[in-house]
């Protein structure tokens, strides 16, 4: 296991254990945004662009860290650049395209509360990643994540032409359709071995 | 300038069991305002894990609970919500090792989750909405609801899930050696349907509570 391939890593990352279907990460954004398929792809984009950022910096800050010898400055350290990150995103954001920015709302300045971005950092620090493999691996993390919106979008789109009772209506629903796709990526367990 | 931002009424109301008894049943951080997702589906596979969990979660919100109401005369409105995340990262790495030293295996199980208690959005969102705004007593006495609220969510979540797909509740097995497990309870999936059976439970007990009264 000492020489993982960097394919392999991005398969794991993406399909094999899927952050939010396999590791219930960043499953807020993922029952918030998923309603409509537009704001679904760009949340992926923005959120998988935030991913890289941070993986690259917490790299960097973990071999400073390791150098000072403060571990436990590790944590505090991680959101912080991910606060900023985030930070930087919004505004670019806001610039380009004013329209986007309304439609992700609320939800552009909680990607900083994405567990799904913090965990990247931390697994890859846990893995002893190196820098390229840390690419690749929040990479295929954000790619799965995209991934994962993308089909809860589609499925809920169609669902809002399904007669459905009230009881069950709002995140009961989500919640069960979120189980079947679970259910069914468990299909990718025996790929990269 | 803050200062007078405050408003003066909060102040003045004393504490009330209220505050106390709405993050239990009423406001659920869980079951009603679906905040704090991540954990709560991916540490419930047994009732251990839960408890350890929802615990150390409550424990970190009491006691950002508590500094964020102490300083809330002194954090600038601008950089508010980075110092709150500095003040509950900083009470996540102390909990995180603790929980190393009380116990490596419940460490190991809880794995990257205990730092994640960080991205809870529920403790920044009682930071937020109610630390930031009240007296330090009404606030301790919120953490303190919603804390056990999200315990109480989190452990039912976790029993019903050891005992449909280990047999066992808290590690003590329940059903005869002759139960077949549902091992798609112990799966991620798995969380999934307990967490939507529970909410639809509570939909439709709400409804029917409605149904009652009009």
């Amino acid at each position: 296991m000492k020489e993982e391939s960097l394919w392999y890593i991005f398969i794991n990352a993406s399909l094999i254990n899927n952050f939010v279907l396999a590791y219930f990460l960043g499953i807020c954004p993922f029952l918030g945004v998923s309603g409509k398929m537009e704001t679904a792809t760009k949340m992926g984009g923005a959120v998988t662009f935030v991913m890289l950022i941070s993986s690259m910096c917490a790299y960097g800050i973990h071999a400073l860290l390791v150098a000072i010898d403060a571990p436990f400055l590790q944590l505090i350290s991680y959101i912080v650049v991910i606060a900023s990150t985030v930070q930087l995103v919004e505004m670019f954001i806001k610039k380009m395209s004013p329209a986007l920015f309304r439609a992700l709302g609320i939800f552009l300045p909680l990607i900083t509360t994405n567990c799904a971005i913090l965990a990247v950092a931390l697994f890859q620090t846990n893995k002893g990643y190196g820098f390229v493999e840390s690419f690749v691996y929040a990479l295929g993390a954000g790619v799965g994540f995209t991934l994962a919106l993308i089909l809860m979008a589609g499925l809920r789109e169609q669902l809002e032409f399904a007669e459905v009772p009230n009881v069950v209506k709002g995140t009961a629903l989500t919640l069960f359709i979120a189980g079947i796709l679970s259910l069914s990526f468990m299909g990718f367990a025996g790929l990269g071995s | 300038m803050s200062k007078q931002d405050q408003p003066t009424t909060s102040a003045t109301v004393p504490p009330t069991t209220d505050e106390f008894i709405k993050g239990l049943w009423r406001d659920n951080p869980v079951f009603v305002q679906v905040l704090g997702m991540c954990p709560v589906l991916a540490v419930s596979n047994t009732a251990v894990n839960a408890l350890a969990m929802g615990l150390a979660t409550a424990f970190v919100l009491l006691m950002s609970n508590v500094l964020v109401s102490a300083l809330r005369n002194f954090i600038p409105k601008q950089v508010r919500i980075a110092s709150y995340i500095l003040i509950i990262a900083t009470f996540v790495t102390i909990t995180d090792y603790a929980i190393q030293a009380i116990s490596v295996d419940l460490h190991k199980s809880l794995g990257a989750f205990i730092s994640l208690i960080v991205v809870n959005c529920l403790i920044l969102s009682r930071a937020e909405a109610f630390a930031a705004k009240n007296t330090i007593g009404r606030s301790v006495l919120d953490a303190l609801g919603m804390g056990l609220g999200f315990t109480f969510a989190l452990l039912c979540l976790g029993a019903i899930r050891e005992l449909m797909g280990n047999g066992s509740l808290f590690g003590l097995a329940v059903f005869p050696a002759n139960f077949q497990s549902w091992i798609v309870m112990i799966l991620p999936a798995g969380g999934f349907f307990t967490l939507a059976l529970l909410l639809l439970g509570i939909n439709a007990l709400q409804q029917r509570q409605k149904q009652t009264q009009s």
